[in-house]
């Protein structure tokens, strides 16, 4: 799960990392009273969104005056960023930059341990440096057993060279930001840029947390930072029903059990020529309720020509998916979408005895169901309906 | 012989008296696997499944029962500690079926079990069945047939249909294991791919990668190192989108990374024989060890 900047910023703070005190408007004349409050020239107005690159986007902005402010907020509000509408602005004291440094925390795959990543080259995209430059990152893993320790700070400030004065702050942000992510869980926890002002002090300008969706139900207090808005609506519908969605571009719907499958499923549609238009993982021990809500969910997107399931049954019995089908179809009498089915493992005969009657195209494989679901688009498109 | 699970396993169910412990606890016994013993909390000293004596502890089940592996079927809010616990009381096969733990707590488990010389399989993942002698996880026994390829996968249900694909053009199966689909897993490609190379009932291996994570380029550089056996991949996910999470949780490309392309392609630079399609799996097999001993 991913959320905003003053979100992040705000649990940042609780671990004592210095952040400019900002607040967050909804519209213009919020964001005026804001600066006013802040009581001093420049301020910024940032965008708040979930995806990067909003500065390019004109997502972020210097005002100078109460009239700039009101100019700026009303143009970023409603704005439109890789897709997603800019609902939200923070509103910030703007900032002495003297230098900007990159701090990051990951939960790594290899080492198996929270790895710090630090980075004079702070402000912009890390990935950039990992890429032209891995030998300006530098790379420090927290032992799991023993956590952060004092050594590992002086470490990190050697390398990216903070002067005598600013260490102390600097020591106090790392270990916040160690802190903060172990105790919430997190997959990502960023401060970029962390600055060093013209005045000596070490200030987070920028955060971002990405929290590991498992750990959500230890942590009632992040699932409320949700924002439903961030994300495209169907995804957001198939999380409240317990179905693993991903919405793609393509014409064939596809309904699997299992993320692997789902993902081969894919592979295979696109393989023989056809484009996915979902990923859509029906879990294990799908219901009938389940499989129907799957349905109407595929086809609530226009682009779908046709549904395809790949059942395997292991955990999912194939016979509660027939049934599931087959009841879905009930409580739809307009439903006209043409259904391909595999069905294959446990109670694969008596599912497939089930549908003799009905409608749906039986495949006896994957590369067969794949193969007519792709015919029976392309025979759609042909038609022209 | 076959790799984790054998005719000697004397298993332990964590969490056998839950729905998935009594459903697949039931279908491991009718497989003939020896399910000896069932921990859960507070139900000690039932009997399940016939004749399952439940414990509340691991380490009563071991001193009573001399069980020698566990599967682990506990919600995610205790399966992290059900491990610890099988680690603790000197269990050396942990198999994690349980979706839904996290990571920062799978972290903890990962580093004790291998501190242990634990070998730990999972989370997430569909368990391990050597066919014909021992059925440990939820895979669906009858669609296994007992022969001398050895399959490693990070998922389930492809696993089954590429299985299945085996199945039905008669080439059976040594040991299939399913490591998981979560960003940090017990043992990996390259652990399994030690213990087939090792293996004199095994041929050769089936190895079924997904996109996220390095894993895959790891067991390629380890093939083309170490194994002397033929290896065929897979790897799905070429159509998966960056930055979403396909299902599983390890299941992401982040920053251009992990891509099924990249790892089909490290495949192809070790030695793997890689293949497009699932089904391509069993006619490549049979062009590597020969149809009749398969």
């Amino acid at each position: 799960m991913k959320i905003h900047e003053y979100q992040a910023k705000a649990i940042l703070a609780k671990y004592d990392v210095p952040i400019p005190r900002g607040q967050v408007a909804s519209t213009a004349d919020e964001a005026v009273t804001i600066a006013a409050e802040i009581g001093s020239w420049p301020v910024v107005i940032k965008a708040q969104v979930h995806v990067g690159g909003r500065g390019k986007a004109g997502g972020v902005k210097l005002a100078n005056s109460a009239e700039e402010v009101r100019q700026h907020a009303g143009a970023i509000l409603g704005m439109d960023i890789k897709g997603i509408t800019v609902r939200k602005v923070l509103v910030e004291p703007g900032i002495d930059i003297k230098h900007e440094i990159y701090l990051g925390i990951i939960l790594d795959r290899i080492t198996k341990a929270p790895v710090i990543m630090a980075s004079a080259e702070g402000g912009v995209e890390i990935e950039e440096v990992a890429k032209t430059n891995p030998e300006k990152i530098l790379k420090l893993v927290v032992p799991p057993t023993y956590g952060l320790r004092g050594h590992h700070s002086i470490i990190a400030a050697d390398f990216l060279d903070i002067p005598a004065d600013a260490r102390k702050t600097f020591k106090k942000v790392l270990d916040g930001l160690v802190a903060a992510f172990i105790d919430n869980d997190c997959s990502l926890a960023e401060i970029n840029p962390l600055v060093l002002t013209g005045s000596g002090h070490v200030i987070a300008c920028d955060a971002k947390m990405n929290f590991d969706d498992n750990a959500l139900p230890w942590h009632p207090e992040l699932a409320e930072l949700r924002d439903d808005g961030e994300e495209d609506p169907l995804e957001v519908e198939a999380r409240q029903k317990s179905l693993n969605y991903v919405r793609l571009d393509g014409r064939i719907g596809c309904i699997v059990n299992g993320a692997g499958l789902a993902m081969g499923t894919m592979d295979v549609v696109k393989h023989f020529g056809g484009t996915p238009a979902n990923f859509l993982d029906i879990g294990g021990g799908a219901k009938a309720e389940q499989v129907a809500e799957a349905l109407n969910l595929i086809t609530s997107d226009p682009n779908v020509d046709v549904i395809f399931f790949n059942i395997f049954g292991g955990i999912v019995r194939c016979d509660i998916v027939a049934q599931g089908v087959l009841d879905a179809l009930k409580s739809l009498p307009d439903f006209d979408y043409p259904i391909v089915m595999r069905l294959s493992g446990t109670n694969d005969e008596q599912a497939r005895k089930m549908l003799t009657d009905s409608p749906i195209h039986i495949a006896a494989t994957m590369a067969e169901g794949a193969q007519l679901a792709v015919k029976l688009s392309e025979e759609k498109r042909t038609a022209g309906v | 012989m076959a790799i984790v699970v054998d005719e000697n396993t004397r298993l332990l169910i964590q969490g056998i008296t839950g729905r998935e412990g009594q459903f697949h606890g039931q279908q491991m016994i009718n497989y003939g696997t020896q399910v000896v013993a069932g921990v859960t909390p507070g139900k000690g000293g039932q009997t399940t499944l016939g004749e399952v004596p439940v414990f509340n502890t691991v380490e009563q089940a071991v001193k009573e029962t001399g069980c020698n592996a566990s599967v682990i079927y506990v919600p995610p809010r205790f399966a992290a500690d059900a491990a610890l616990e099988a680690i603790e009381a000197g269990l050396r096969t942990v198999i994690i079926i349980t979706e839904g733990i996290p990571t920062m707590q799978m972290m903890t488990v990962y580093h004790e079990a291998r501190r242990q010389g634990v070998l730990l399989q999972g989370p997430n993942c569909p368990g391990t069945i050597s066919p014909g002698k021992c059925k440990v996880g939820i895979m669906p026994g009858h669609i296994h047939k007992p022969g001398r390829v050895g399959v490693i996968s990070r998922s389930g249900t492809l696993t089954y249909a590429v299985v299945w694909e085996l199945t039905r053009a008669s080439i059976g199966q040594s040991t299939c294991v399913g490591i998981g689909g979560d960003p940090i897993i017990g043992a990996t490609f390259v652990d399994f791919l030690e213990l087939f190379e090792k293996d004199a009932d095994t041929d050769a291996v089936v190895v079924i990668g997904e996109i996220g994570g390095t894993d895959e380029q790891d067991a390629a550089r380890y093939v083309r190192d170490h194994m002397s056996k033929p290896v065929v991949g897979f790897v799905a996910g070429l159509t998966a989108p960056p930055g979403k999470r396909m299902g599983h949780a390890g299941a992401i490309i982040s920053g251009g990374e992990g891509t099924a392309q990249e790892k089909i392609e490290v495949f192809r630079e070790c030695g793997v024989e890689p293949v497009e399609l699932p089904s391509e799996i069993p006619g490549k097999i049979k062009n590597l060890i020969g149809a009749t001993s398969a």
